[in-house]
């Protein structure tokens, strides 16, 4: 973990340090959010519900990789709440050159699409493919699999919002147990998904042994365009898994997105890590740590398991071991290290 | 379909269209507006000064601006870093995460760099013709004087002793606020066109502002009486007052004979200054007396540590009956009773000392006040003031400790800087009306996620030994380095520092971002009132307004 440690270890500047711009760092350290400059990869007018989680982090992210190449980019698609937000016909928000195929196809797409600029002698132009987590860990795993077997030139990023939101909130295999879905209700005995489903994506991304997995979140501006700009300048088959709140989803308030997203990983539920070639190379260490309580409370979606009556208790404490897991797993509690920025 | 194509039929291939088409504002049903809140440092001080925005000038490095801006509403800030008892400190924000900004050590930082560098404060407006008395150069009188001419009025100080500086040098020894610090600031003042006439006893109000055309006057004399109980003695000598006994320290070539043992009586910051002066002046012991707790002296108790320190006693719960024939004080032991008011036990013990100073507070000297008409004395033997600092008398008004308020420095000041401008609208024949205050930015409208952790630097004091022979300062200064990591350390409470947080935070790039300094506009065509900006605005500038809808 010692590298991300020497990237904190900066200079001390008090005042919002952890905000998205800092005045008194020099030009070059500032954010790409911060800038004036920024190439709003998804500009105004967008369909999103208000406070978006996916569209704040698919803005972050691919800003951040148009920085990194220059605007030598190309955006792949898969279906899902990112693809039809944001491009109602004729409309489109996108502000890169974007394609949209199927809901199970975009990595496969991706790698054509890389393959392409490679045959045209244009191998300065990027690829980036997204999709939500039903579209990456369910439909499109066998073609994700493929990319990241072939170790084909693309940056592979999920926007986890832990269900298939655009058809109305139906589980995926990246709903964590409890959460009630459309296909999860809160009823019977085991309310909600149930424990011992599911599956961890950027850890099997890991066990492709591809140059670079990263988890990321919206609550992390920093550390995410960080993650962004490390892969875009490493070739090969990359992954980013980022965790985007979904406010009509989880049945939590507008302005809490970004609140809920810290919340997630100060309890320990969503670990930020990084792993090269299959090794976990960092971590950022838990900052104000809360029980896994303070991020459930806030989302309807767990509210079951604060009535009475049921054995929430039990469940929650269930999910504070899966917390202290992570805790101890990625090496979560370590002294801080002083500010990221 | 979209909007911009109503005529066109279904399916069939448009030009691509930009989403911008779509007006996402209209969903909104509550918007987000930018608003300066009040930062509880600024709310809780006595002078009235903006320390967010000195601070954000000295965070910036530019000290001068950031003195500048201090001189805006206090004259004196190398003497306020030092005297003043910061209440601003204590409602700070930033003590809810580690320690309060450390304002007092930054202000005193300024103040030091403006006598060093020789910053002079500007006096913009023009000339007013009008002509201002000022009675008594304490601070009060000082800060009223200051105030008056930067409004463009001729200002003359009549004083009645041999130096200005009332409470400044008489209230507040050496070792604590050194000379040439109070004469420095003085002399900025009277350079800026301010006439002093020093040894001028006023008697007659109305005469003196009459002969002098005078359109009003200020009155600031302070309170210079001590305050004195009975206590038996056979030698009246031994006897002697807190204010005496500081008056003499500044005065006289020859320091007050207090001896080896001296006992003060009372419990505020004037007790304590005593000891301590006692102590420097080579006493083997400066004994307190104190007829309550120790928790209840009026004193701050920073001071009452350090005097202990230095080897200061406290006796408490004891009052002080007579000094019998053999010399020996005669004390009693009180006790608290049940509604926590000490009373006395009848159990004697007795004290052997040279000397008692009284410590017990101080009266105006009221009586060529009273002979002018309409003034109005209050209870407590202070002088009547209205909202705007006028007495009963038309023209003449009246601040500082002769006014009914807490006695501090910083009062004083910040009552000269009120009296000062309700006196400039009276000269022109208007009424000076406050701008309305801002809401306060108390720390629940702050999201503190986004600082990172900063314990204050501790100014270094001076070692005991030293303090107990010397009038040396015992707190030093800041250095630049500290100085400016304890700028930064502030919050910037409920007022915009541009950290971009809204800008970047906002799923619907509604927000823009207009260049350095000139802060952020909403842009409510796009913007959906999600309400993140808000929610994540580290330094709660920005609330969100219901939509009439
Ligand atoms: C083959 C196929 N099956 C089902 C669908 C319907 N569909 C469109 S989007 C979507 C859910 C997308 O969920 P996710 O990938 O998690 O993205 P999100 O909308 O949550 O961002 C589904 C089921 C489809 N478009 N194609
Ligand atoms: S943090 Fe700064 S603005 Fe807030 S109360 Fe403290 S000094 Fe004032
Ligand atoms: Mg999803």
């Amino acid at each position: 973990m010692s590298d991300m440690t020497a990237e904190q270890k900066v200079k001390f500047y008090q005042k919002g340090t952890f905000t998205v711009g800092n005045r008194l760092v020099d030009q070059a350290r500032r954010s790409v959010q911060g800038s004036m400059e920024r190439s709003n990869a998804i500009t105004s007018g967008h369909r999103a519900c208000q406070g978006c989680g996916e569209a704040l982090g698919a803005r972050y992210a691919l800003d951040a990789a148009m920085r990194a190449t220059e605007g030598q980019l190309i955006a792949v698609n898969a279906t899902g709440c990112l693809e039809v937000f944001t491009t109602p016909y004729p409309e489109t928000s996108w502000q890169v050159p974007w394609i949209h195929s199927l809901f199970g196809n975009a990595a496969a797409v991706a790698s054509g699409v890389a393959a392409a600029m490679r045959v045209k002698g244009r191998e300065q132009v990027r690829v980036v493919a997204q999709g939500g987590d039903g579209g990456t860990t369910d439909i499109g795993f066998g073609c994700l699999s493929g990319m990241f077997e072939r170790n084909d030139d693309v940056l592979y990023i999920c926007y986890d919002n832990e269900a298939y939101m655009n058809t109305g909130v139906q589980r995926s295999s990246a709903t964590p147990p409890t959460a009630r879905t459309a296909t999860t209700p809160a009823v019977g005995p085991e309310p909600g998904n149930v424990f011992g489903t599911g599956k961890n994506l950027p850890l099997i991304a890991m066990a492709h042994n591809i140059p670079y997995v990263a988890t990321a979140s919206v609550s992390d501006l920093h550390d995410l365009e960080r993650k962004v700009e490390k892969a875009m300048a490493i070739r090969g088959a990359r992954y980013i898994h980022i965790f985007v709140p979904c406010p009509l989803g989880w049945g939590s308030a507008s302005h809490d997105t970004i609140r809920i997203a810290r919340l997630a990983s100060e309890c320990g539920l969503f670990p930020l890590f990084e792993a090269e070639h299959g090794e976990i190379t960092g971590s950022l260490p838990i900052r104000r740590k809360v029980p896994v309580e303070e991020y459930l409370r806030p989302q309807k979606r767990f509210a079951h398991l604060f009535k009475d009556g049921g054995d929430g208790v039990a469940r929650i404490a269930r999910l504070q071991r899966m917390a202290d897991a992570n805790i101890a797993r990625f090496g979560l509690q370590r002294e801080a290290e002083e500010t990221p920025l | 379909m979209s909007q911009q194509h109503p005529d066109v039929p279904f399916a069939i291939t448009l030009d691509v269209g930009s989403s911008l088409a779509n007006l996402t504002g209209s969903w909104r049903t509550e918007r987000p507006v930018y608003l300066d809140r009040l930062p509880p440092c600024n709310s809780a001080c006595p002078a009235g000064e903006n320390i967010q925005a000195w601070l954000a000038h000295a965070e910036d490095g530019d000290y001068e601006a950031a003195w500048h801006e201090v001189m805006r509403n206090n004259p004196l800030p190398a003497i306020m870093g030092r005297a003043c008892y910061h209440p601003c400190e204590g409602a700070c924000n930033r003590s809810a995460l580690d320690d309060a900004i450390n304002i007092h050590a930054v202000e005193r930082f300024l103040g030091d760099q403006a006598i060093e560098k020789g910053w002079v404060p500007a006096v913009e407006a023009a000339p007013s013709g009008k002509k201002v008395l000022v009675i008594g150069a304490g601070p009060s009188g000082l800060s009223a004087a200051y105030h008056l001419r930067r409004l463009g009025h001729a200002v003359t100080i009549r004083e009645a002793g041999p130096v200005p500086g009332g409470m400044m040098r008489f209230g507040i020894p050496a070792y604590r606020l050194p000379r040439e610090i109070v004469q420095a600031e003085i002399d900025r003042i009277l350079a800026m066109g301010v006439a002093l006439e020093l040894n001028h006893k006023v008697e007659d109000i109305q005469a003196e502002m009459k002969d002098g055309g005078f359109g009003a006057c200020f009155l600031a004399i302070g309170a210079h009486l001590a305050k004195r109980v009975n206590i038996p003695t056979p030698d009246a000598g031994k006897i002697l007052d807190a204010i005496g006994v500081l008056h003499e320290m500044e005065t006289s070539e020859n320091p007050p004979l207090l001896g080896r043992r001296v006992v003060v009586y009372g419990g505020g910051n004037t007790a304590i200054d005593v000891a301590r002066t006692a102590k420097r002046l080579g006493a083997e012991e400066a004994i307190i007396v104190y007829r309550r707790t120790r928790e209840m002296m009026p004193a701050h108790d920073f001071e009452v540590e350090e005097a202990l320190a230095e080897g200061v006693i406290l006796n408490w719960l004891t009052t002080i009956k007579e000094i019998d024939d053999s010399g020996s004080f005669v004390v009693e032991k009180m006790a608290l009773n049940d509604e926590g008011w000490p009373e006395p036990t009848g159990e004697f013990d007795t004290i052997e000392a040279d000397s008692l100073v009284l410590a017990l507070g101080q009266n105006v000297d009221t009586g060529f006040i009273a002979k002018v008409p309409g003034v109005e004395i209050a209870k407590d033997g202070v002088i009547q003031v209205g909202p705007d600092m006028m007495t009963g008398f038309e023209g003449l008004f009246a601040g500082g400790d002769m006014v009914p308020s807490e006695r501090t420095v910083t009062v004083a000041v910040g009552h000269g800087k009120k009296a000062a401008r309700h006196i400039d609208d009276w000269l022109r024949g208007e009424r000076y009306e406050h701008p309305p205050r801002h809401e306060l930015a108390g720390v629940d409208k702050l999201n503190t996620w986004y600082y990172a952790d900063a314990p204050k630097t501790v100014q270094p004091e001076l070692d005991v030994v030293r303090r107990q022979t010397s009038f040396d300062e015992v707190h030093r200064g800041l250095d630049e380095t500290n100085a400016l990591y304890e700028a930064r350390r502030c919050l910037s409470c409920g007022n915009c520092f541009e950290c971009d947080n809204c800008y970047g935070v906002c799923p619907d790039n509604a927000v823009i971002k207009l260049g350095p300094g000139k802060r952020f506009e909403f842009n409510y065509d796009y913007c959906k009132g999600c309400g993140i900006c808000a929610a994540e605005c580290p330094c709660g500038a920005i609330e969100m307004v219901p939509e009439n809808i």
